[in-house]
């Protein structure tokens, strides 16, 4: 009677903690979207009447021409690599993934540095023509378009990916019945084949678009006015949070708008995937000079979103930058152990609501873990906004309290410290983790939950028997990736990092923003070398599915 | 309880069972009593509530009617459920469920935590050598193949002698040809370690090679609780009968207490049927009823013709456009053609009869 009793209880009591951690990681979204129901101050009049459209506008051409570039890029290297067979094609699978190391701000700040007035470029065409500035056209890279091509360069890899993952699922049975229908290869490409892939197409693009109304970093640099610095100045500028975070939740349709898309598209790929493996005599054997096409395609975002920033930092650093070692290592090691920090936190609540969910799968822990799973969607400065508004809030009444009853200075406590920008990492990066950890789940079949069960074992020791040696390898991945992302965020890190606390993003952020380019090179390339390791996890775990499935 | 009772008494009782999931009821008001070391089979198609009993045996399914119990101690109610792992039942699964980052010794040794090193490395050599992979201790579960993984996981459910243990679909996941060696293998095994076993199975042929008993299931409901035999033979209803053996039901009318009229002559019964005269009834026609006799006034059409290696099946239609099967040893018998009219007649001791 007892066991049974205890069971529910436990139940109950998992159930009860997934729900209290959905309700708290939703916090700054609710307080957000609050703010428009709290009337509009003076401030966002003047916004909308003067740059609101701005934002709008920015915003959406950015928003368009990286989807235009995401595209073009993504999708032929996607096809080339996995439709295509051709000398080097295994190194540029992996290759084409790099430039996802490489945050938009730090190729922003690299390019501005190469192709800028007083860099090598404009140096060597003064010296080669004797021309002086102004007298020979250049573009300017500090523009929207510069903006585009940035972060098209770093972004593309999300539709490379998805897309290939697409064109490898597709079986070779449906385009081989199509052949025998009488189409073409070419027209089966382009009445089955990029249909069939078009909603992981899309998937992929709306997470291109979704990082690109995140990015703070490079807008910021270029000067455009866009939302995520439009709130950053109407926050700290203007010094009015109800305001910035009204222009929060205007953002925040843009980005509900991509959430819905990118669901609805997953939920059409789930019915064209298939397992079947495409022999080797479905795939397209490249002539030498299709080859060579193929070479440029894939090389050039490789070059320009990966070896050549990469190549260039790594130079700065070396020879021109002035570096602080003693600076450098309080740096780096204010970014690992935060980065460390948010990844467990990020991990356990993982394991939490991931195990909740399998125990018993309830609408209310489903809703739960779907709600906090739409973090990854939310830009660092609406999370920001959501989170500082309540936080000084409820510091307020703690020195009031304290003071009251103690007559001490408590000072900020949650507001001021470490916390709140914890806080803002697990609401951003808890879907990464948690999707991590759910696959490490999913691949342990529930019977064998049932079976250690029926060999008399308890829930707690399944966990620790059969769960946590099985798991081992997802927990590493999620804490891999949470721990480099948050080494990477740069707009809620800025607004919510305490007082004097500076990371390396922060410091490469500031040292740019002063002209100091070069000087930013050290921090940037230590952002870019541990953002690798994921790219890394990532290509061996595309290299093994495939070794896997040939087996 | 006196002395005598638990000797008497069935090691599993289940009384009036019922299983729901959010309203909709896939176990129905069912009973059924396993003695010590039958082995039980619930067979019927797939979604009629077998598996589901089964996972409700085990514990992972709470009742909303009924009991369960076992050797008198109560396991399952309405209103409590025993933990799976406090019930000492054991479980094979239909996906097999071996650990994968334990080796085979290891995983069969699961179950048996509590008993000192010696102790189990004594009983994972003993149930080696009962599944004959004596040789296979040190290898992981991806390492063999999907027969022996099988046995293995039977192995690791017999390792601390369960009371009872239950298979849920074991062998549905094999090919055939495996199927049929390792059926007898398995009920050897379990013979051999002295258990009561439940089996789950859609399959008549595995049903009948290993149980003592078998519980014909459809929609939730248990039709008949019985040895193969007298489901084959005396099947309880009309469900039983169409779903075990190869057969079809001939309309008749009751002419008289001891026989029936059909399209194939008057049947007869060696005793009273029970029928009342002129009412309208089904008589079971298995396969192996018909048979051919040249001078035969009943004739069946041949409509459908399959070749079988060793026999060929043919269904035959009637003058009243009702059917039954017919079959003849391809080696010996000429082959019949579609269209063929063929005289028939029908032979059997008894009659199985159904009201229409």
């Amino acid at each position: 009677m007892n066991a049974i009793l205890n069971r529910y209880k436990r139940i109950h009591w998992l159930s009860g903690i997934a729900l209290i951690i959905a309700l708290v990681l939703s916090l700054p979204i609710l307080v957000v979207t609050s703010s428009l129901f709290g009337g509009f101050g003076p401030t966002l009049a003047h916004l909308i009447d003067t740059v609101l459209s701005d934002y709008v506008i920015n915003s959406l051409l950015l928003l368009l021409g990286v989807s235009v570039g995401v595209l073009l890029i993504g999708v032929p290297t996607a096809w080339l690599t996995s439709v295509c067979e051709f000398k080097g094609k295994t190194l540029f699978t992996w290759a084409l993934l790099l430039p996802l190391a490489v945050p938009a701000y730090i190729v922003a700040y690299t390019y501005t540095g190469i192709l800028d007035y007083a860099g090598p470029v404009q140096n060597t065409i003064r010296e080669l023509s004797g021309l002086n500035y102004g007298e020979y056209y250049f573009f300017e890279v500090r523009s929207l378009g510069g903006a585009i091509t940035m972060l098209t360069l770093v972004l593309y890899p999300y539709v490379y990916l998805l897309a290939r993952a697409a064109f490898l699922e597709q079986s070779s049975n449906v385009l081989e019945v199509c052949r025998t229908l009488g189409y073409s290869r070419k027209q089966a490409f382009w009445r089955l084949s990029l249909p069939m892939a078009r909603p992981a197409i899309i998937a992929g693009l709306t997470l291109a678009l979704m990082e690109t109304l995140a990015d703070f970093g490079t807008v910021q640099y270029f000067g455009i006015s866009t939302f995520t610095t439009g709130i950053y100045r109407t926050f700290y500028g203007l010094g009015d949070p109800t305001a910035a975070s009204q222009l929060a939740s205007i953002l925040l349709t843009f980005v509900a708008f991509l959430i819905i898309l990118e669901r609805y598209s997953r939920r059409q790929h789930r019915y064209h995937s298939s397992s079947e493996q495409r022999p080797a005599s479905a795939l397209i054997q490249l002539s030498k000079k299709q080859s060579c096409w193929a070479w440029i395609v894939c090389l050039i975002p490789i070059c320009f979103g990966f070896l050549i920033p990469a190549s260039v930092l790594s130079y700065w650093s070396i020879t021109q930058a002035s570096f602080d070692g003693q600076q450098f290592i309080g740096l780096a090691w204010n970014s690992l152990y935060l980065a460390f920090s948010a990844a467990i936190v990020a991990v356990l609540l993982s394991l939490l609501l991931v195990y909740a969910k399998r125990i018993k799968s309830t609408a209310l822990v489903v809703s739960a873990n779907t709600v906090v799973g739409l973090g990854y969607a939310l830009p660092g400065t609406i999370i920001a906004i959501g989170i500082i508004i309540p936080l000084a809030w409820l510091d307020h009444r703690i020195i009031e309290f304290v003071d009251h009853y103690f007559k001490i200075d408590v000072g900020l406590v949650l507001s001021g410290s470490l916390f709140a920008l914890l806080f803002a990492y697990t609401v951003r990066f808890l879907a990464v983790s948690m999707g991590a950890v759910q696959t490490g789940f999913d691949k342990i079949k529930p019977n064998i939950d049932n079976s250690a069960r029926s060999l008399g074992h308890t829930n707690l020791q399944v966990i620790g028997k059969i769960h946590f040696p099985l798991m081992r390898g997802s927990m590493l991945t999620a804490l891999l990736i949470v721990f480099v992302d948050v080494l990477k965020e740069l707009p809620a890190t800025l607004i919510l990092r305490p007082f004097n606390f500076n990371t390396l993003a922060v410091h490469a952020y500031e040292l740019a923003s002063d002209e100091r380019l070069i000087d930013a090179a050290p921090a940037s390339i230590m952002i870019v070398a541990v953002g690798l390791l994921p790219v890394i996890l990532l290509s061996r775990s595309i290299s093994n599915s495939r070794a896997q499935k040939a087996l | 309880m006196n002395a005598a009772e638990p000797i008497l008494a069935p090691l599993l009782n289940i009384s009036n069972v019922s299983v729901a999931y959010a309203n909709h009821t896939v176990v129905k008001d069912v009973s059924i009593d396993i003695k010590q070391g039958e082995i039980g089979c619930l067979l019927g198609p797939s979604g009629c509530g077998k598996s589901t009993l089964l996972r409700a045996i085990a514990g992972f399914e709470p009742l909303s009617q009924g009991s369960i119990s076992l050797l008198g101690k109560s396991l399952s109610n309405k209103d409590f459920t025993t933990a799976p792992e406090q019930r000492n039942i054991g479980m094979v699964f239909q996906d097999i469920a071996l650990f994968p980052h334990l080796n085979v010794a290891q995983n069969i040794a699961f179950g048996i935590q509590h008993l000192t090193k010696t102790e189990q490395r004594a009983r994972v050599k003993q149930l080696l050598d009962l599944i004959e992979l004596s040789h296979y201790a040190t290898l992981y579960p991806h390492q063999i193949s999907g027969g022996q993984q099988q046995r293995i996981a039977l192995a690791r459910a017999l390792a601390p002698k369960p009371k009872l243990l239950l298979l849920d679909e074991p062998f549905s996941g094999l090919d055939a040809k495996l199927r049929e060696t390792l059926v007898p293998q398995v009920k050897a095994i379990l013979k051999a370690e002295h258990v009561s076993a439940l089996i789950v199975s859609h399959d008549q042929g595995e049903a009948f090679a290993i149980a003592d008993k078998i519980a014909i299931m459809e929609n939730g409901k248990i039709h008949q609780w019985d040895s193969a035999f007298n489901s084959y033979h005396i099947p309880a209803t009309k469900f039983v009968a169409s779903f075990i053996g190869d057969s079809r039901f001939l309309p008749g009318i009751v002419s008289c207490e001891h026989c029936i009229d059909t399209q194939l002559g008057r049947l007869k019964n060696p005793f009273p049927h029970g029928f009342k005269e002129g009412s309208t009834v089904d008589v079971l026609v298995r396969l192996e009823n018909i048979i051919t006799q040249a001078d035969s006034a009943h004739f069946g059409k041949v409509v459908k013709k399959n070749f079988h290696g060793s026999y060929y099946k043919y269904e035959l239609s009637l003058a009243d456009n009702s059917t039954i099967l017919y079959s003849t040893n391809a080696k010996d018998t000429a082959e019949h053609q579609l269209g063929e009219n063929i005289p028939l007649k029908f032979c059997s001791e008894s009659l199985v009869i159904f009201a229409r």
